[in-house]
C-alpha cells in the first residue's frame, strides 16, 4: 500500500483487495458447500454472520447521521472511513437471498399449516408472511440506500471545495435521516431476529440490536484505524486524541448496550409472562448459560472496567486488543440471540459459523477497499477538516 | 493577618496569549505557588501551569464500587434478613431486581462525592485571599488578566519576585500587602 500525504490517496491496493476477496470467495464456497451436508445449520450460521455485518454497516450509519446532526470535530477524519462502510451496506441486500431461500428452514412462521394452526400466529398472518417480510427488507434496504448515497455524495463533492449550501444539505438529509434509520433498524431486527420467536415480541429489542451494531462499528472503526496506522496510513490524522474519543465512545455505548439489555431482562424478568419469559428460558437451557454469563461479563463488565482510566483509553496497542475484543463479543452477542433457535439442548459451535463469517466479512472488506481507494481517505474538504485536525482533548 | 505584612505580588498582563507565556516562565523557573486570574477559561493554561491532573476521579471511583456493592447488600438483607416478604412468588433473594436502587446509590454518592471532594481539592469555601488587597484585581472578572504569586512559595523574594514579574511583561506589579 501506497500512501501519498498530500492528496490523502492510497494506491496499490490490489493485495489486500485479492486477499479480501480470496477469504470471501473460500469462506461462501465451504459454506454453500455446508448447505448440503446440514442444511438447517448452514442457514443459522449464514443468519448469523449476515446480521454481524449488516449490524456494523447500521452502526456506520447511525455515527455518520450522528456526525452531520451534532456537528462534531473530533469525528471529521474518521468520517470517510464509515461513509465507505455505509456505501457497502446496500451490497448486503445481495447477500440476504440465501436467507430469502432458506426462510422455511430459519422461520417457522413461513409454513402456512403451522400459522393455521397456531390461535397467535393465525392473527399475526397479516404481518408475517413471506411476501411482506420481502418487501419490507427490500423498502430497509432501499431507505438505507437512498441515505447512504446521498450523504457520500456530497461528502465527496465537498473535498474540491465546499459551499455552506452542502454542509446544509447533509444536516438536511441527515434529520430525516436518523428518524428513518431508527424506525427502518427496529423493524429490520424485528423482522430478522425476533420473528425467529414468532410468539415472542420485546418492544426494546430494536434498541437492543442497534447498540450493539454500534458497538460493534466504534470498535472496528478503532482496529481498523490502528491497522492503518500500522500500515503507515492517516498517521498523522487519526491521532491519539481521536482514538482516546473513540475509547469513550465505545465506553459510553457499552454502557447503553447494557442499559438496553439489562432494562428487557428486568421488566421480562418481572413480569414473569409465559410468552416473555421464553426468550430466556431458551438461553438458560443445557450449556447455554455459559454464553449468556460470557455476554454479560464480556460485552458488558470486561470492557467497563478496562475502559474506566484516561491512561488505558489513550494506550493505542490496549485499544487494539480491546476493540478486537469487543468484536468477538458482539458476534457471541448476535449467535446467542439466533443459534438458541436451532441448538434448543445447548451450545454447538459448526466450521459454518466460521466459514459464513469469513465469506461475508471478504466480500463486505473487498467492496469496502475497492470504493476507499477510490477517493481521499478523510474528508479533506471539510470546513472543520483542520480544526478536526488539531483537536485535542482537555 | 498582621497588617503591614506582605502575603504576595500580583502583575497584570497584555492578553490571554501573554499571560499563558507568563505562567510558563513562572512553571519553568520552578514557582509552584501561583496562580492566573482571567474573565474566561483560556485553552492550554493548565499546562502552561504545570498542573497535573486532578485526583479526584481515584476518590469518586472506589466511593462508586463500594456504594454500589453495599447498595446490592442491603437491598438483600432488608428482603431476606429484615423483612423476608415473598413478592410476586418470586425467592426472597431476587438479585435481579437490585440492579436499579444499587445503580442509582452509586450515582448519589459519587455526585456528592465529585462535588464536596473537588470543594476540597480546590480549599473552598474561603472568605479571604491576598489578592484582594489589590485594588485592580477587580479586573479579573471584566477585562484584567493576573498572575499572582503567593509568599509562602519557596522562591518567593519580595524584590526579586517582583522584578522577575516585570522582566516577563508584568505591567503594574503590586505587592500584596495586608491592610486588615
Amino acid at each position: 500500500m501506497n500512501f501519498d500525504a498530500t492528496t490523502y490517496r492510497v494506491s496499490d491496493v490490489k493485495p489486500v483487495m485479492t486477499k479480501a476477496l480470496g477469504a470471501g470467495i473460500l469462506g461462501l464456497l465451504l459454506t454453500f458447500a455446508g448447505y448440503f451436508l446440514k442444511s438447517d445449520q448452514f442457514f443459522f450460521s449464514y443468519l448469523v454472520a449476515y446480521l454481524f455485518w449488516v449490524s456494523l454497516a447500521l452502526g456506520a450509519l447511525f455515527l455518520v447521521l450522528l456526525f452531520h446532526l451534532t456537528g462534531t470535530t473530533w469525528g471529521i477524519v474518521l468520517r470517510r472511513i464509515l461513509e465507505t462502510v455505509i456505501m457497502v451496506l446496500p451490497y448486503l441486500a445481495i447477500f440476504f437471498i440465501p436467507i430469502l431461500l432458506g426462510m422455511h428452514h430459519l422461520y417457522h412462521w413461513s409454513h402456512a399449516d403451522v400459522m393455521a394452526n397456531d390461535p397467535i400466529l393465525s392473527r399475526k398472518a397479516g404481518y408475517l408472511n413471506i411476501t411482506f417480510f420481502t418487501i419490507r427488507t427490500l423498502v430497509y434496504f432501499a431507505v438505507w440506500y437512498y441515505i447512504a448515497k446521498k450523504l457520500y455524495k456530497t461528502s465527496l463533492e465537498m473535498d474540491n471545495g465546499a459551499t455552506p449550501e452542502q454542509v446544509k444539505t447533509l444536516k438536511k438529509v441527515s434529520a430525516p435521516g436518523m428518524i428513518l434509520f431508527a424506525l427502518t433498524t427496529t423493524f429490520a431486527s424485528f423482522d430478522w431476529i425476533m420473528s425467529l420467536y414468532p410468539h415472542w415480541y420485546s418492544t426494546i429489542f430494536g434498541l437492543y440490536f442497534f447498540s450493539g451494531g454500534l458497538v460493534g462499528m466504534l470498535a472496528f472503526l478503532t482496529w481498523f484505524g490502528l491497522y492503518l496506522r500500522k500500515k503507515g496510513l492517516l498517521k498523522d490524522v487519526i491521532t491519539v486524541e481521536h482514538y482516546h474519543d473513540l475509547a469513550k465512545m465505545i465506553f459510553g455505548f457499552i454502557i447503553f448496550w447494557g442499559y438496553m439489555g439489562f432494562s428487557q431482562y428486568l421488566l421480562i424478568w418481572y413480569a414473569n409472562i409465559p410468552e416473555e419469559t421464553v426468550f430466556y428460558l431458551a438461553r438458560w437451557q443445557g450449556s447455554w448459560p455459559v454464553i449468556t454469563m460470557t455476554i454479560v461479563f464480556g460485552h458488558f463488565v470486561i470492557p467497563f472496567v478496562a475502559l474506566l482510566p484516561r491512561s488505558a483509553k489513550r494506550n493505542l496497542k490496549f485499544l487494539s486488543i480491546l476493540s478486537l475484543f469487543v468484536l468477538i463479543m458482539h458476534w457471541i452477542d448476535i449467535f446467542w440471540l439466533v443459534m438458541p433457535v436451532l441448538h434448543k439442548s445447548g451450545i454447538r459451535f459448526c466450521i459454518l459459523d466460521l466459514t459464513s463469517f469469513f465469506g461475508i466479512g471478504g466480500f463486505f472488506m473487498w467492496l469496502f477497499w475497492k470504493q476507499f481507494s477510490k477517493h481521499p481517505l478523510t474528508p479533506v474538504g471539510d470546513p472543520r477538516f483542520k480544526e478536526s485536525l488539531n483537536y485535542k482533548n482537555l | 493577618m498582621k497588617a503591614g505584612k506582605v502575603e504576595g505580588v500580583i502583575a497584570e498582563f497584555e492578553n490571554p496569549a501573554a499571560l499563558i507565556k507568563a505562567a510558563e516562565q513562572l512553571r519553568d523557573s520552578g514557582y509552584k505557588k501561583f496562580d492566573c486570574h482571567s474573565p474566561f477559561p483560556i485553552h492550554g493554561m493548565d499546562q502552561a501551569m504545570g498542573e497535573k491532573r486532578s485526583i479526584l476521579g481515584w476518590i469518586v471511583g472506589p466511593v462508586a464500587f463500594i456504594m454500589v456493592l453495599a447498595g446490592f447488600l442491603f437491598e438483600g438483607w432488608t428482603s431476606t434478613i429484615a423483612y423476608p416478604l415473598v413478592i410476586s412468588g418470586k425467592p426472597l433473594f431476587s438479585y435481579q431486581a437490585y440492579g436499579a436502587v444499587a445503580f442509582a446509590l452509586m450515582v448519589l454518592t459519587s455526585a456528592l462525592v465529585s462535588l464536596v471532594g473537588m470543594l476540597a481539592i480546590n480549599k473552598l469555601p474561603r472568605f479571604h485571599h491576598p489578592v484582594f488587597y489589590s485594588e485592580r484585581f477587580n479586573r479579573a472578572t471584566d477585562d484584567g488578566f493576573f498572575v499572582s504569586v503567593e509568599a509562602q512559595d519557596e522562591r518567593f523574594k519580595e524584590e526579586d519576585t517582583a522584578e522577575f514579574l516585570k522582566s516577563i511583561g508584568g505591567r503594574e506589579v503590586e505587592l500584596l500587602v495586608a491592610n486588615d
